[in-house]
């Protein structure tokens, strides 16, 4: 239910002419229920919207607004709409994309969802809209030594941004544990437990804002990986292969001073309480010939457990990792070509992976993803369903002449939710994986034959 | 290969010759397998990692020759070491290891065979030991035939002594030094058997990269005119042996002088004046010879006396000369590791720091059952043999056992140089001992069946059909390692065409009665047995740890300690990039490679004063220490202590060394303070000097904690000084098993410069800028 994020979105109506906005009064919010999940260092905000249309003409989509700050470490946004009641509803994916406003307040951002079908005048409808937030949690004190907990700031509206009236709204924050250092009051404000609650607030006007900073404590691991680079390699011998290269730091509040082993073994439940040294990555079934190791040499501390559905590994970095420490790793494994490898019906083959990064709650802050296709690929296409930047690169790998085409994916300020499904075709012809195999034979052909030509030709010119 | 092909074809013994030839090759091939395979323990056991410490260096330097090139190597100035005098690495690196394993390296890549760096040179000395089988096979060869080289050849593939410096990942000089060194002899024989100019310009080559590889080339260049020496004196001159040595001086000479650690060295220093010295007698022999055959008997008598007495009036005033120029060095011109090698007490007296490195003690006697084995014993065999007959070559290989079972009882790591002459002498052994008995065999069996008919024809034949006798004997009971001896003996017949003749008149004298002959043969079988079961299990339990990465095996399964690499890795991402670590210098090459950051001193010791400040600062009490390693620029001060899991080579162990060599420059450091009984003690004994030096702060700070008592497991015994502050580092990181426990220097408190401002203000403003100059700390 959390989510997290500063200030917020909003609607904004369209007429329907496609490039003239209605005025944003034609629509309005009736009900808006807000929840920040404040739990883990990634923020996920679900935004529940009941939206009326009170103007003349129907309504095609709606605008939701984002304060700067949260703008730029939003790492993703989802709207659905919600169509029955109670148990029987159904929800519907509607396409979110982000959108420029010329006359936007202070900078704030917006993304433009589009309903289904228009909404007609004086009908209502209800969204569901999930956003995720990253690097929005402000450690501090900014350094904390080993002994104490990690507090954070977290800076939000009170209200909904919206660029539509709000007939009422309420915010719900929820903290990892109760101890919470302090919290802006805007009444009715109240605290219970786990939970801050901000609301009901009555009829706010378009670009409400009511700044609030939460200041709480959070331990879970900030895990953030700096840069990713994954390389998938199709062979069509049966396997990809693929390799991980991982920049790990921890995001929170930096750590200071003295790092004392003996405290950290052996007073574990308050030493060190916000570091950690336990990482799990989600690989998929069926994974074989795993290894985890860095620049160095081997990391021992690792479990693989397989299973049907996914593998998982768990692992240990050399050192456990306190605010500010970084640490780098690689992590490679192979799987079977048949789960993976497909062909279209117009003859093309398909390599249907995840994107995203397999570690657990971990924010990517760029991920590269590189798709090695097999020598003598064409028409390599990508499709996956959010925008990235695509380039090609060509790699020589072994015994390589013309080169490998590379797809290379990148994408900054990754989240879990980014692990679904992408798709990349090309075309190949079988005849090429013969390659590399008869430049050996023929190679070890003329080796034997110069050693035969060799031995039965007399250079002397004097015969002995 | 080219002696075979040229008898006429479809003939019996062009086809037995053909035979053995594509055999022997599939042998050499298998030993080459062989000797590779067997090195791979390490990476099976634990992975695909570099050794130990100097490996690491190399390891560094040839990942800034692949990325750099050959230019910007031989300038490399290296600043990451000996902070802050920094280290010329091109110039002092011996460049062979590193040139080859880039080499290899650069033409994988440029065939798009995209192998790391790493991996190759963690597997250049398993590729290099197969080419050192090959080297000592030719050598061999050279010797006493190709049955003798096969089983050489075998022999050096698994012996232990070798193994132990050339398993996958032990990526040292050694590796390709080894294969050098038999390779330089194989040519030098070579030359001396065929006269070839050709081959003496490829031995200066192999000279050279032997240069190259190992400052152990001064064993050849010492023993090489050793053995010239020794055939001039026994009257062996002959023209062969001048085209064998003459171009190898000149030539080699001034190959060596190309290598800049080298340099003028290859003429200056007195390891190279024994080759010059026979240089100039060579040429005198050459001489005399020369006009002995133009000059009738009676004015050769004459010539002799005038050129002797004149010659000896200028050999006295050049050795005067030199001399003169000898002892005008402190040393009279000798590195001090050579003169420990002429003296070995000379570096326990003198020089701790090379007394101080365990593989310069001299060996102990198990060391020669371990690292050589049954060879030991077959040596003096083989030793005998090669008088029968004496030739140039065999007695080559005789002076070169002698002097390096010398060698190699004065310092352990020559071991590495008796290994190839053992397995010579040994190849030799087993060689001529098999073929005695196979030869017996035959013939009993033959004269018995054929009853003493065509005694001449049946001994014609009798070297093959030994072979193949002794090879059905044999093949029953042995694995692969022995079936390739057998083969060898088929091998020998094409190479030795012309000793067949006298060698069939030997036999007979030599034939032993057929029961003695078999059950002599089952025990030369049973040594071999022993000795690749010996080879294997020193290859896969001894010698293959990385010592990085250690292991024990517990009840509960495998345990690991990875510290040290945990610890590197540490310092590699979470220090600034141009953080100063201390150290004592062991771990110096490590830090550099693997944590990336500035050391003070490194395994390289070329500054022993710069070694002294570090072992004294370690000796020190804290404020000094921190003085010290502040003037230095030292951030950070890694420590290694075993006492938590017992891991014996730790600091306090090696702290006498600290203590002995800092007091060697440092007087005010005296042994006799740490020592109470004449011993290091670190318990409730231990002297107060040793208890508040900072060594034994560091590694036992909060040690206590762990236990409550502070148990030291390597010491046995509990802590002496339990509880205390340290005022002036504080500790930044502690390994997961304690091994390498690093501090950081604390700033200078703030309120010292506080109250010397305040005191200034007070005082007239003359008297601070005194006592600014006088403290640069404060």
């Amino acid at each position: 239910m959390p989510a997290r994020n500063w200030i917020f979105a909003v609607a904004v109506a369209l007429f329907l002419s496609l490039s003239t906005f209605s005025s944003a009064q034609d629509l309005q919010i009736v009900n808006a229920e807000r929840r920040i999940d404040l739990s883990s260092h990634i923020v996920k905000a679900f935004l529940t919207l009941k939206v009326e249309n009170i103007g003349k003409d129907p309504a095609a989509d709606m605008l939701l607004a984002f304060p700067p700050t949260q703008i730029k470490n939003l790492a993703m946004v989802q709207a659905l709409a919600v169509t029955g009641k109670k148990k029987k509803k159904t929800y519907l994916p509607l396409d979110v994309k982000p959108s420029e406003q010329p006359d936007a307040p202070n900078d704030a951002g917006y993304f433009l969802v589009s309903f289904a079908t228009p909404l007609g005048p004086g009908e209502a409808v209800t969204l569901e809209v999930l956003y995720i937030l990253t690097h929005s949690l402000e450690p501090f004190p900014v350094e904390i030594t080993q002994s104490e907990s990690q507090l954070v700031y977290y800076r939000d509206s009170a209200v909904v941004l919206s660029p539509y009236r709000i007939k009422q709204q309420t915010t719900f924050f929820k903290t990892p544990s109760t101890r919470v250092e302090s919290f802006t009051s805007v009444e009715p404000a109240n605290r219970a437990g786990k939970e801050i609650k901000y609301g009901a607030y009555e009829d706010r006007v378009p670009y409400s804002y009511a700044p609030v900073i939460v200041h709480f404590e959070n331990n879970s691991p900030f895990a953030v990986v700096e840069e990713l680079v994954r390389e998938i390699e199709i062979s069509h011998w049966g396997s990809l292969q693929i390799t991980e290269n991982y920049r790990l730091t921890h995001g929170g509040a930096r750590h200071k001073g003295v790092f004392s082993r003996v405290e950290y073994q052996s007073r574990r439940s308050i030493s060190g309480s916000s570091s950690f040294n336990a990482l799990l990555a989600v690989l998929p079934p069926r994974v074989n010939s795993v290894y985890y190791r860095d620049n160095i040499g081997n990391i021992s501390t690792s479990h693989l457990r397989t299973g049907f559905k996914k593998s998982e590994l768990e692992f240990e970095p050399r050192y456990p990792l306190f605010g500010g420490w970084k640490a780098t790793f690689i992590i490679g494994y192979r799987v079977p070509l048949e789960d993976y490898l497909f062909e279209a019906p117009d003859g093309r083959r398909y390599l249907n992976f995840t994107f995203g990064c397999p570690l657990v709650e971990t924010i990517v802050n760029k991920l590269t993803l590189k798709v090695v296709l097999p020598e003598g690929s064409k028409d390599p296409s990508a499709v996956l369903p959010f925008a990235v930047n695509q380039d090609l690169q060509v790699k020589y790998s072994y015994l390589d002449i013309v080169g490998r085409t590379v797809v290379v994916l990148q994408k900054d300020n990754v989240v879990p939710t980014h692990n679904v499904p992408f798709q990349v075709y090309y075309t190949f012809k079988p005849i090429y994986m013969l390659a590399e195999p008869l430049m050996l034979v023929s190679a070890f052909f003329f080796v034997f034959v110069t050693s035969l030509a060799y031995v039965h030709i007399d250079l002397n010119i004097v015969k002995k | 290969m080219a002696a075979v092909e040229s008898l006429p074809p479809g003939t019996p013994s062009a086809m037995r010759n053909a035979f053995g030839t594509v055999l022997s090759a599939l042998i050499l091939v298998l030993i080459g397998v062989l000797a590779f395979s067997i090195r791979l323990f390490s990476v099976i056991k634990y992975e695909s990692v570099i050794h130990e410490f100097d490996p690491y260096f190399n390891y560094r330097v040839t990942q800034f020759l692949s990325k750099n090139g050959i230019y910007e190597f031989w300038n490399w100035f290296d600043d990451r070491t000996w902070y802050p005098l920094g280290r010329v690495i091109g110039g002092t690196v011996y460049p062979g290891l590193t040139l080859t394993a880039g080499t290899i390296w650069w033409v994988l890549n440029s065939i798009n065979i995209p192998l790391s760096v790493e991996t190759v040179c963690v597997f250049t000395a398993p590729v290099f030991s197969a080419f050192a089988s090959w080297a000592t096979y030719l050598l061999t060869k050279e010797v006493k035939g190709s049955g003798a080289g096969l089983a050489a050849a075998a022999l050096l593939a698994m012996v232990p002594s070798y193994i132990s410096r050339s398993v996958a990942g032990s990526y040292d000089n050694e590796a390709v030094a080894i294969f050098a060194l038999i390779f330089t002899f194989y040519l030098y024989i070579k030359t001396l058997n065929t006269g070839s100019l050709f081959y003496a310009t490829l031995n200066a080559i192999a000279y050279f990269y032997m240069v190259c590889s190992w400052g152990g080339y001064t064993f050849i260049i010492n023993l090489i005119p050793m053995h010239v020496l020794l055939c001039i004196v026994t009257g062996r001159y002959s023209p062969r042996l001048y085209i064998a040595y003459a171009p190898l001086v000149v030539l080699g000479t001034l190959l060596a002088a190309l290598v800049p650690v080298v340099g003028f060295n290859a003429v200056l220093t007195s390891e190279h004046f024994a080759s010059f010295l026979v240089f100039i007698i060579i040429h005198v022999v050459a001489l005399v010879y020369y006009i002995k055959g133009i000059l009738t008997p009676k004015m050769f008598k004459v010539a002799v006396t005038l050129v002797v007495s004149i010659g000896l009036v200028v050999c006295l005033i050049v050795v005067a000369v030199l001399v003169a120029l000898v002892a005008s060095s402190p040393t009279g011109g000798w590195s001090g590791r050579s003169l420990s090698l002429l003296d070995p007490t000379y570096a326990s007296k003198y020089i701790p720091i090379i007394a101080s490195v365990s593989e310069h003690q001299p060996p102990t006697w198990p060391s020669y059952f371990m690292d050589i084995n049954v060879l030991a014993f077959l040596v003096p065999a083989g030793i005998i043999a090669c008088f029968s007959p004496l030739s140039d070559a065999s007695s080559f290989v005789v002076l070169y056992i002698v002097m390096s079972v010398y060698f190699s009882g004065v310092m352990v790591r020559l071991m590495l140089v008796l290994a190839p002459a053992a397995c010579i002498m040994s190849g030799i052994a087993l060689s001529q001992a098999f073929d005695v008995f196979t030869g017996s065999i035959k013939y009993q069996l033959s004269s018995k069946s054929k009853d003493n008919a065509e005694d001449n024809t049946s001994t014609k034949n009798a070297p093959k059909d030994d072979a193949s006798s002794g090879k059905t004997d044999k093949g029953e009971e042995v694995s692969k390692e022995r079936s390739s001896k057998k083969g060898k003996k088929k091998e020998r017949e094409p190479a030795e065409k012309l000793s067949v003749k006298s060698k069939i008149v030997k036999k007979k004298a030599l034939v032993l009665p057929l029961e003695a002959s078999i059950v002599a043969l089952l025990l030369l079988i049973m040594l071999g047995a022993f000795y690749v079961i010996h080879c294997v299990w020193a290859a896969a339990e001894a010698y293959s740890a990385p010592s990085i990465v250690l292991t024990s095996q517990s009840h509960d399964g495998l345990h690991v300690f990875d510290d040290f690499r945990e610890s590197y890795a540490w310092l590699s991402h979470n220090t600034d990039v141009d953080d100063k670590v201390a150290s004592w210098w062991d771990y110096g090459y490590q830090t550099t490679a693997m944590a990336n950051r500035t050391v003070i001193v490194d395994n390289n010791t070329w500054n022993n004063t710069h070694i002294a400040t570090v072992g004294t600062a370690m000796s020190s009490p804290e404020k000094a220490a921190w003085e010290i390693f502040n003037s230095l620029d030292v951030k950070y001060v890694l420590v290694v202590f075993g006492g938590v899991i017992g891991y014996p080579s730790d600091d306090i162990n090696k702290f006498l060394w600290m203590v002995r060599i800092g007091g060697g420059e440092f007087p005010h450091i005296k042994e006799a303070d740490y020592l109470r009984d004449g011993q290091y003690r670190i318990d409730s004994e231990a002297t107060p000097t040793m208890l508040n030096c900072l060594m034994y702060k560091l590694c036992y700070y909060r040690f206590v904690e762990t236990d409550g008592k502070g148990y030291d497991r390597v010491r046995r015994t509990e802590i002496g000084k339990k509880y205390f502050k340290l005022t002036h580092f504080e500790e930044v990181f502690t390994s997961h098993h304690w091994m390498v426990r690093i501090y950081k220097l604390k700033p200078q408190k703030n309120r010292i410069r506080g109250r010397v401002k305040k005191l200034k203000q007070k005082t007239s403003s003359g008297v601070s800028s005194k006592s600014v100059k006088k403290n640069p700390w404060m």
